[in-house]
């Protein structure tokens, strides 16, 4: 076995420690508050579209996705403490096609906004995007940056922002709580007209730039184009 | 190790202080002049002679470690400054200035003589717009390829629009086999975003069934202009918040240290004792709160523990973070530390914070021998880690490796003791190290290191306990408008959580840096993940990104 073998528990410790976390008391998870209210065989009428409105909100895939310092304190709002698995919002998925909502935690630069763009069209609809932190608002401390996009709806349509630097993770449950209202109402994505879209190289109107790059850049390659002076 | 039985390097000093001027000698004609840096002495030398030199005082001198390149244009040149450091004993420092004419900005590389020179000159190359001769792969390494210009140059144009590509990334072993229809190797992208990258990295990997034949970190997805930022802030307010923001991982203070440690020994400014006991205890507990983050992680990436290892580290995690928002007013972005001491004194009553800290240390020991249980005990963890991943310390010098990474390659380094600052030198604790040079060793340094961190915030209460109260002074004064005098240059770093955390900074007399550069642990621990895991299984390459515990706002600053 290891070298370090000293530094950890016997079996018997182990067992001990198990027992005194679990406590006494009769374990009460069987007895739902919805049975206690409907009685053994509960039924309701509703609208298929309410229902499906009130399911999607209250069983949100969120796509696990760090970018910057936010994404600590989004660890932190699924995990213990803060676990925002309370309200049904918290199965973090690894892959965007399992998801329905993005949280945009962090700093979007240049390089990364393509990208960002390539993961949001993967998610299947209905999709929702939660930005988080002052960067995906504006830019944040980096809005005059070289290389920083000025917030995230440059790239995707938001539907909650929440501000901080970093927000609390309590601010990012209560947008999470907003946005699960708006599903429940009904309400959708918004659409806005986003200024840069990923494009082919060969339909960008022919500037000195695209002069310039038009050697190393195949016509069908999917490109963006960062205006700075332009935005915001 | 006592001063007799020590074999002096050449230039060395019985006392272990270098002699400049046997240095000088050793280098003969290639010192065309000897310029005085607030740290130590820089040689300047001609462009075309950077390898021989560089070799010379690696070879003969003992400098194994070039811990930074510093790149920057002057109104009438360009110039690459290497910084030289030795692992031994990092107060020996020497500084190799390469100026380069403005029309024709090219010099020798430094990479055939330390590996490390290869990225921190491609970032040279990409943001100030150096070219470096035989440099193996020189191109763009933190922007798009399809970037015009270089943004820390001088005439950089910040209005002009940039187009960025989403390449498919071309098979590269196409044109590396001669017959590419039945090369049985495949390319494979992971990231940049993957859940094992721990932010936004992005590895082109070439794999040969399933081990790894070549990979290559792409990084730049994060790069926030950190140091643009820096250069149009002032010393003595605007500067402090981005500290914050290169390591996240709850690291603020330690970073915050060393932009304090630089500025204020460029400025000549003191801090008291106190503030340097408080310093000493926020830093540690930041330590604390960054490796939890490591060694939690890394049982998620190597055994998918989410619900026990992940959560129980969190968990103690939100204990540190109360802790420093209780001192600092904040969870994650402190912006506590001020340029001579501290932004304010603990928080009253003092006795009820001095009972939190004390209770979190008291059970600390117990969680700890809980995490050991989790992955020291844990047979899957022991088979996925053990003699995965070797970095033998040859090349982790040579990639300039520091901090957890460094020292589980049996390299006894760390700023804090051998280049001691804060309080740490009145203090009691070890540096540990393991020469395992696995994804084992680096795991262990850290779990272990959490402990040692536990007994030097015990004895900073104690000494803030006894404190007496008259003598409470927590900055010590400093001009309103700080402005060190022009053409002053210092490199100096702290032990930060993921190694040596250095910066350098040049001053034009004016309130702002006219050079502010960062030497990141991460970026150039990032660079040994090739050696580590060509020829092993692509899950061990995996398990090495997480033992090297990079953090991208760090690497890419
Ligand atoms: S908003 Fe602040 S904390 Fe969040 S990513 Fe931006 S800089 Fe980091």
């Amino acid at each position: 076995m290891s070298k370090n073998d000293h530094l950890h528990d016997t079996l018997e410790q182990a067992q001990s420690k198990q027992e005194q976390r679990m406590g006494e008391g009769a374990d009460s998870r069987f007895n739902s508050k919805l049975r206690e209210a409907f009685g053994s065989s509960p039924f309701m009428l509703t609208k298929l579209d309410t229902f499906m409105n009130w399911v999607r909100g209250n069983s949100m895939f969120v796509l696990l996705f760090g970018i910057a310092c936010c994404s600590i304190e989004m660890m932190h709002h699924y995990a213990t403490k803060h676990d925002v698995d309370r309200f049904g919002a918290g199965v973090p998925r690894a892959s965007p096609r399992q998801a329905d909502v993005i949280i945009v935690p962090g700093t979007i630069v240049s390089k990364f906004a393509p990208r960002m763009k390539r993961v949001y069209d993967q998610m299947p609809e209905p999709k929702f995007v939660v930005s988080m932190g002052s960067c995906t608002i504006s830019g944040g401390p980096f809005q005059e940056g070289y290389n920083v996009i000025k917030g995230a709806e440059e790239v995707i349509p938001v539907d909650i922002h929440v501000p901080g630097c970093p927000p609390r993770p309590e601010a990012l449950v209560y947008g999470i709580l907003k946005l699960q209202e708006q599903i429940r109402a009904g309400e959708s994505a918004p659409v806005t007209v986003k200024p840069y879209e990923l494009q082919e190289f060969g339909d960008l109107e022919p500037d000195e730039l695209v002069q310039e790059l038009a050697d190393d850049i195949d016509e069908d390659d999917l490109v963006m184009r960062y205006n700075w002076a332009d935005s915001p | 190790m006592s001063l007799e039985q020590r074999d002096l390097d050449y230039g060395e000093r019985p006392e272990g202080e270098l002699d400049f001027d046997e240095l000088a000698d050793l280098l003969g004609d290639h010192v065309l002049d000897r310029e005085q840096h607030v740290h130590t002495e820089g040689f300047v030398v001609r462009a075309d002679e950077v390898a021989t030199v560089l070799s010379k005082l690696k070879r003969r001198a003992g400098f194994d470690h070039m811990s930074c390149v510093t790149a920057q244009e002057y109104q009438d040149r360009y110039e690459s400054i290497y910084h030289l450091k030795k692992y031994k004993d990092p107060t020996q420092e020497l500084s190799i200035v390469v100026p380069t004419p403005s029309d024709n900005p090219t010099s020798q590389s430094g990479s055939g003589v330390y590996e490390t020179a290869n990225w921190h000159e491609r970032e040279a190359y990409d943001l100030v717009g150096i070219e470096y001769d035989e440099h193996p792969d020189l191109r763009r390494i933190l922007l798009p390829d399809t970037w015009q210009g270089h943004p820390l140059s001088r005439d950089y144009n910040q209005e002009k629009p940039q187009i960025v590509s989403l390449k498919q990334n071309p098979n590269p072993m196409q044109t590396k086999t001669r017959e590419s229809g039945d090369s049985d190797t495949m390319f494979l992208n992971i990231g940049p975003h993957h859940p094992a990258t721990h932010g936004v990295l992005h590895l082109k990997t070439v794999l040969d069934g399933e081990q790894v034949v070549d990979v290559d970190p792409d990084i730049g997805y994060l790069h926030r202009c950190e140091e643009q930022m820096c250069q149009q802030s002032t010393y003595r307010h605007q500067i402090m918040p981005y500290p914050d923001r290169w390591d996240y991982l709850s690291s603020g203070i330690l970073n915050e240290w060393a932009y304090a440690r630089t500025a204020e020994e460029l400025a000549d400014i003191d801090v008291p004792e106190y503030a340097q006991v408080i310093r000493t205890m926020g830093a540690e507990l930041c330590r604390i709160a960054s490796h939890l983050l490591a060694v939690g992680t890394f049982g998620l990436d190597i055994y998918g523990d989410f619900t026990a290892l992940f959560m129980y580290t969190i968990t103690d995690r939100e204990r540190i973070e109360n802790i420093l928002e209780d001192l600092t007013g904040q969870r994650l972005m402190f912006n506590y530390l001020r340029l001579g001491g501290v932004a304010w004194d603990l928080p009253e009553p003092r006795e009820d914070f001095f009972q939190k800290i004390r209770n979190f240390t008291a059970e600390f020991p117990e969680s700890l021998q809980e995490y050991h249980n989790m992955l020291s005990s844990n047979e899957i963890f022991h088979m996925r880690v053990q003699d995965t991943g070797i970095l033998p310390p040859e090349e982790a010098k040579q990639y300039g490796c520091t901090g957890p990474v460094a020292r589980g390659s049996g390299i006894d380094y760390d700023l804090r003791r051998d280049d001691p600052y804060g309080y740490y030198d009145e203090l009691d604790w070890n540096v540990i190290t393991d020469d395992g040079c696995d994804n084992y060793s680096r795991a262990y340094v850290r779990l272990e290191e959490m402990r040692e961190s536990i007994r030097i915030i015990d004895q900073c209460v104690d000494v803030l306990e006894e404190w007496p109260e008259d003598d409470r002074e927590i900055q010590s004064n400093v001009p309103r408008t700080l402005k060190p005098d022009p053409d002053t240059e210092i490199y100096r770093a702290v032990e930060g959580a993921k190694g040596e955390l250095g910066i350098y900074i040049r001053s034009d007399g004016t309130a702002k840096p006219a050079r502010f550069k960062i030497r990141s642990p991460a970026f150039c621990n990032l660079q040994s993940l090739e050696v580590m895991s060509e020829g092993e299984y692509i899950p061990d390459l995996i398990a090495s990104l997480g033992s090297l515990d990079v953090v991208l706002g760090e690497v890419d600053r």
